[in-house]
């Protein structure tokens, strides 16, 4: 079980140390990482994602549980404590969502069963439905991105969960993050999106490779979260209203109060 | 003399994480050289030269590069002696994968590329299934469901390796493979052999026949319903 994770600072990539010296994420907890673009997000991600050991270029440590993971935790796909949606959705591997998704399962120790519950997982996120015997090439992103997100759910069901950059799949995020979000579970997610970044308990901000601070996110922002929520429900609406061919007359204003 | 040999696919990024790794290797007092074998062209020389590494070039041209690293082996480490290295890194550019170049002794680390799909394990044969260490490279570019498949199939492949996932752009895993290069053992020449035996090949195309009808070659052949015979004098 996870109850917390240790993020030790490094170095960023100016070789100077990371002015957040130590971050502690509790399980259950929604934590953010925002930055502009080339700030350092995704690496520390990925250095979670490895349990680093002072042995990427960040140099930072990873605790879990205030422990060192043995070798093993960190590379068996069996004992994986980390779920990863990365922002790299294309598949290169020949061969049908079905069968890839029973190797999946069978390197992560799960039943081969299931499978459909995770292309039936995936086809609530995505508009065009994913079958079992597609190929795993023809998939456009967005049902790509839908597929591993309930692979994440479903098949990798680890104690923490990386999402990078969701709101670029073109799927429903919401829906996606509480997916993921299950029972427990601490879930990091790398965002630009001020709806996504408002949503999560702190977040870390990123720049030129390193931590830079810390913050909490206020009572004001969580009210502007659930104002900034109903635009993006607005505009999720219009989306599919758009993708299905109707013509727009008129919008419902009223609930979003600015 | 230790030594390891390093060998994969084209491409996949064996100069840029040995780079990384001969560093560690540097840091930790060990005096390395490297010797490149390519088939026809090879500018990493300059590479290694940058990191202060004295590197040769061997270039097998229309020989097989195994056959041409396992056949120059012995003069490899002479040179390497004569730069007073106590450690031999030797980065071969297999290229059928037929066979594989690494000896007893000798530290086998196969690199090899995860974009090239879950199939490419089972196919590249002993030069993956007798490393002593496959590193994965390139698994940034895909998703962690792949990754894991991935590695999944080398395991399939050779269960006793040890895998190391790594970056060679960042460097990421490479210090891992630094600190498994320290563990490699001394080799002795004199009795040192392969791990795998290379490739049945002594016909009337290795000395340069170009016609295709069957009628002109010699040697050790086998048809295509497996049937295998030695036809010549």
């Amino acid at each position: 079980m996870v109850d917390t994770i240790t993020i030790i600072g490094g170095y960023d990539k100016q070789g100077n140390k990371e002015p957040v010296e130590e971050v502690v994420i509790k399980k259950g907890e929604i934590f953010g990482v925002v930055g502009p673009t080339g700030s350092g997000k995704s690496s520390l991600i990925g250095d979670i994602e490895q349990l680093a050991q002072e042995d990427t270029f960040s140099k930072r440590k990873i605790l879990v549980n205030d422990k060192q993971p043995s070798y093993d935790d960190r590379t068996n796909p069996r004992k994986k404590m980390v779920a990863q949606l990365s922002q790299n959705m294309n598949f290169l591997a020949d061969m049908s969502v079905g069968d890839f998704l029973s190797l999946h399962a069978k390197c992560r120790g799960a039943s081969s069963k299931c499978v459909d519950a995770v292309v039936n997982l995936a086809n609530t996120l995505t508009g065009e439905p994913i079958k079992k015997d597609h190929e795993l090439t023809i998939l456009s992103g967005g049902q790509s991105r839908a597929l591993m997100v309930a692979d994440v759910a479903i098949i990798s069901d680890s104690p923490i969960v990386l999402i990078d950059e969701i709101e670029n799949a073109g799927i429903r995020k919401h829906d996606a993050l509480q997916v993921l979000s299950g029972h427990g579970k601490i879930v990091m997610v790398v965002t630009h999106d001020p709806v996504l970044a408002l949503m999560a308990d702190r977040r870390i901000v990123m720049k030129n490779g390193g931590m830079r601070k810390v913050l909490s996110t206020t009572a004001e922002e969580k009210t502007i979260s659930k104002k900034l929520n109903k635009i993006d429900e607005l505009m999720l609406n219009l989306r599919d209203k758009v993708r299905n061919g109707e013509v727009i007359e008129d919008i419902e204003m009223k609930d979003v109060r600015i | 003399m230790r030594m390891v040999i390093v060998a994969g696919t084209p491409g996949s990024g064996k100069t840029a994480v040995l780079i990384h790794a001969l560093k560690r290797l540097i840091e930790r007092g060990l005096n390395p050289s490297v010797v490149k074998i390519d088939c026809l062209y090879t500018d990493d020389d300059k590479k290694f030269a940058k990191i202060g590494v004295p590197t040769q070039v061997g270039l097998s041209m229309d020989m097989c590069p195994d056959h041409y690293a396992i056949y120059n082996l012995e003069d490899m480490i002479s040179w390497a002696d004569e730069n007073e290295s106590d450690f031999l890194v030797v980065e071969t550019a297999g290229l059928c994968h037929r066979c594989a170049p690494y000896t007893m002794n000798c530290l086998g680390v196969c690199v090899i590329d995860a974009t090239s799909g879950p199939n490419t394990p089972l196919k590249v044969g002993p030069f993956l299934s007798t490393a002593d260490i496959a590193v994965i490279t390139k698994g940034d570019m895909i998703s962690q469901a792949e990754r894991e498949i991935f590695r999944e199939r080398v395991l399939e492949v050779n269960p006793q390796c040890k895998i190391i996932e790594a970056n060679g752009l960042s460097g990421q895993g490479c210090v891992e493979l630094g600190e498994e290069m320290l563990k490699s053992k001394e080799v002795a020449l004199g009795k040192e052999k392969l791990r795998h035996s290379a490739p049945l090949a002594v016909c009337t195309l290795c000395v340069g026949e170009t016609k295709v009808n069957k009628k002109y070659h010699r040697g050790i052949l086998r048809r295509i319903d497996g049937f295998q015979s030695y036809k010549g004098e």
